[in-house]
């Protein structure tokens, strides 16, 4: 086959077997690869209604029929199992080198199934795959198991793993690959820990092969172009990160702050992009294929944060910064250090404290509960001492780590939690930005911003922009944006290169790659096809229309201050269009009709 | 004009599109075994280096060489070139190079080592980050002592 390998590896850890299956051609063309691919699998093979923690669950690592090639910033996998932070079927995007060795190594993917009787990592050299021992590794952080697997296998191997924080199922725990690019969100990690699976180490020998060379190669030097042409794709993105967001949320007064109670936050600028660039960026570092370089490598030398590692991104300035109502970059970059180490989400895990300060303040929860720590707004040190705790799991950071929603609920005020279906929205205020609102509501793994990121066109000005504060005309915007990425995700490229592409290129390099023509309709259709595949199964967990909702506090309470004071997202406005738009009826179940036209049943 | 292909461990991200370019023009695919050229990463001081044969002048390569194989190419100047036809695959190059970039390939019986393209290299017409340059050998630290000497300026300049 070209594009994609030809062969899926599974090892079910129970038994402590390993088979290998030939990759069904029909499926990999309707499905893409990647997310979407693993979308199918999971919908196939596992119940879900099963526990998301138990041993029918299974836990899939998917790079896409683009991984391993040089189509521009394109070698990315997915992870896709039941997330346990919410139930949904997760499928978790990541970069580095891991998803290209995958493909070296012969696979397609790699299914999970079953539990280790103790812990154990997986070793892959190419034909030779073994479930080996992990018990002189279990505990340590994901940069120093990546070492002591690597002197245990290859020198050269790339690593996916899981830090303490997996390992003790926190709900909030990330897989991480090549020490610091991590496959985030509901609580994928906690799954691995709970299949006993400390890491995967992959080393590959074989070569990825393309149908048409030639016109690969054209479409590839096309893409490229339009990408390094691009203002954000060519050169904002390596100068200043995704943290160069900070200031222009701030400055459209959509910038969550002390936990969404506010919209703007005067000193945010101490912790954008910029202040980032000038104070702790090292040099910018790029994901495999990768031309962009948003990766920030980074140090702090202030003696109360020292660290060094990669990060922060925006989300994580953000929820570590402003929404805590911290302007100590130093701080943030620190709690990021501590995230990537012990493998814990940071979005999530930042909102959850924003959260703890927001019970602390309103006196709900007190100094007995936080371990004596005067949990208030603004308390940088507190800030990074619940993340050490969250990391850890002592003390009042178990709470924590199972996120904002259970931490609230907890307490009797599951209100003040900031999540939609239990996790933790990203850092775009759906009062200010209306279609991102709808985004959250909608979003098949809950609150989250790449699903389908409708601020490239109501913020940053793509495709001739939108203004953020309407309604009119977002439901297309983001049936357009979530079709869209998940056809993207499932090729293997990176969301960041839509900075510059679109479907049209992604469709001829995929055509040019697999040998299977994809026309723009048919890939854009596949999109429609995964999204409505991921509702499905949602709607199957118990998931109802009554979960496409924000918090009420989005709904109700207008931003207090900066320029978008005074309003709310109107959610109602949006969603009966949405659902009608999908060829979903009012419960948002996806008619028959519609499950036929994208041949779901 | 001679030119050599230049590498700039500052500017390199680790996003190995080098390494894709060199398997994709030597092979048409995507091997990694197959590439010449090679961007290491040392992710924890977030350190990437590229590194390709230095087309030695006194090359240990072509003194090993019991056939006449690796040789100085006599078409375009700075570049050891290797003949497949008179080589016997007695890998004595490989041991030879202190920098190990000359490597047998068993998949294809082939000795890899940086050709330049024959002096069109595709590592650095991909290379999004100007890490790896194609120039004149006159020019060839002209640039890079130049940025260096502007440091000095700063300081002099804040103390004069």
């Amino acid at each position: 086959m070209f594009g994609w390998t030809g062969t899926i590896l599974r090892v079910n850890l129970t038994k402590g077997k390993v088979s290998r299956e030939a990759t069904d051609v029909k499926l990999a063309h309707d499905y893409i690869g990647a997310r979407g691919l693993g979308v199918r699998i999971i919908s196939d093979e596992v119940d879900p209604k099963a526990d998301a923690l138990g041993p029918d669950n299974k836990l899939i690592f998917a790079p896409g029929p683009l991984t391993g090639t040089f189509a521009p910033s394109a070698g990315r996998f997915d992870v896709i199992t039941k997330g346990p932070l919410n139930g949904v079927i997760a499928a978790s995007n990541s970069g580095g080198s891991f998803g290209p060795e995958l493909k070296y190594a012969g696979y397609d993917a790699l299914i999970i199934e079953g539990k280790a009787a103790k812990p154990s990592y997986l070793w892959i050299k190419d034909d030779e795959v073994e479930i080996r021992d992990a018990a002189a590794i279990w505990g340590h952080t994901t940069p120093d198991t990546t070492d002591l697997v690597r002197a245990a296998t290859d020198e050269d191997a790339k690593v996916a793993c899981i830090g303490p924080a997996g390992e003790k199922l926190a709900l909030l725990a990330n897989i991480m690959n090549e020490m610091f690019r991590a496959a985030g969100r509901t609580g994928v990690g906690a799954v691995m820990g709970s299949k006993n699976l400390k890491a995967v180490a992959v080393y590959g020998n074989g070569a990825v092969r393309v149908a048409d060379p030639e016109a690969f190669k054209a479409a590839v030097m096309k893409s490229r172009q339009m990408i390094q042409a691009h203002p954000v794709g060519g050169a904002g993105l390596k100068a200043y990160g995704t943290d160069v967001l900070v200031n222009i949320l701030n400055q459209i007064g959509s910038l969550p702050t002390r936990n969404y109670q506010d919209g703007y936050f005067p000193t945010a600028d101490k912790v954008g992009g910029e202040s980032l660039a000038a104070k702790q960026l090292i040099r910018p570092k790029g994901c495999f294929s990768c031309i962009i370089s948003c990766g920030r490598v980074t140090k702090v030398d202030n003696p109360a944060y020292q660290g060094a590692g990669e990060g922060p991104e925006y989300e994580t300035a953000w929820s570590f910064g402003p929404d805590c109502g911290i302007d100590d970059l130093d701080a943030v970059t620190k709690a990021n250090f501590l995230c990537n180490e012990y493998g814990i989400d940071t979005i999530s895990l930042g909102s959850t404290i924003a959260c703890a300060m927001e019970l602390f303040e309103r006196g709900v929860i007190t100094a007995k509960d936080t371990d004596g720590v005067q949990l208030t707004f603004g308390n940088t040190a507190a800030m990074v001492e619940m993340t050490r705790k969250a990391c850890t799991g002592e003390g009042f950071g178990a709470k924590l780590a199972q996120g904002s929603y259970r931490l609230a609920e907890s307490y009797g005020h599951p209100e003040y939690s900031m999540t939609c279906k239990k996790q933790e929205m990203p850092a775009y205020d759906p009062r200010g930005v209306q279609g991102i609102g709808l985004n959250y509501a909608t979003g098949n793994r809950g609150g989250c911003h790449v699903r389908g990121y409708t601020i490239a066109v109501e913020v940053l000005g793509g495709a001739g922009g939108m203004d953020p504060r309407v309604t009119e005309g977002k439901p297309g915007l983001d049936i357009l944006f979530q079709n869209l990425t998940a056809a993207l995700d499932s090729s293997g490229a990176c969301l960041f290169s839509t900075f510059g592409i679109g479907g049209p290129e992604l469709a001829e390099m995929l055509s040019a790659a697999t040998g299977v023509e994809y026309s723009l309709e048919e890939f854009l259709k596949i999109g429609e096809r995964i999204w409505n595949a991921e509702r499905l199964w949602n709607l199957k967990v118990g998931f109802t229309a009554a979960d496409d909702t924000l918090p009420e506090r989005l709904l109700k309470d207008p931003i207090k201050t900066g320029p978008a004071k005074g309003m709310v997202n109107r959610l109602d406005e949006m969603l009966p269009g949405y659902y009608q738009e999908r060829g979903w009826d009012e419960s948002g179940v996806p008619t028959k009709a519609k499950l036929k036209e994208l041949a779901l049943v | 004009m001679a030119k050599i292909l230049m590498i700039h461990p500052d500017k390199c991200t680790g996003c190995r599109n080098c390494e894709l370019a060199c398997e994709f023009v030597h092979e048409g695919q995507f091997r990694p075994a197959a590439t010449r050229v090679q961007a290491y990463s040392w992710e924890r001081e977030g350190i990437s280096v590229p590194m390709l044969c230095q087309q030695c002048d006194d090359a240990a390569c072509v003194k090993v060489c019991p056939t006449g194989a690796m040789h100085r190419s006599t078409t375009l100047a700075n570049l050891v070139d290797w003949d497949e036809r008179v080589c016997i695959r007695c890998k004595m190059c490989t041991v030879a190079c202190p920098f190990g970039n000359a490597r047998y390939d068993a998949a294809s019986s082939s000795i890899f080592k940086c050709d330049t393209c024959q002096g069109a290299p595709e590592c650095v017409t991909f290379c999004p980050n100007g890490a790896l340059e194609y120039v004149d050998d006159t020019q060839q630290v002209r640039s890079r002592k130049k940025a260096y000497a502007a440091k000095f300026k700063d300081a002099f300049q804040e103390v004069s």
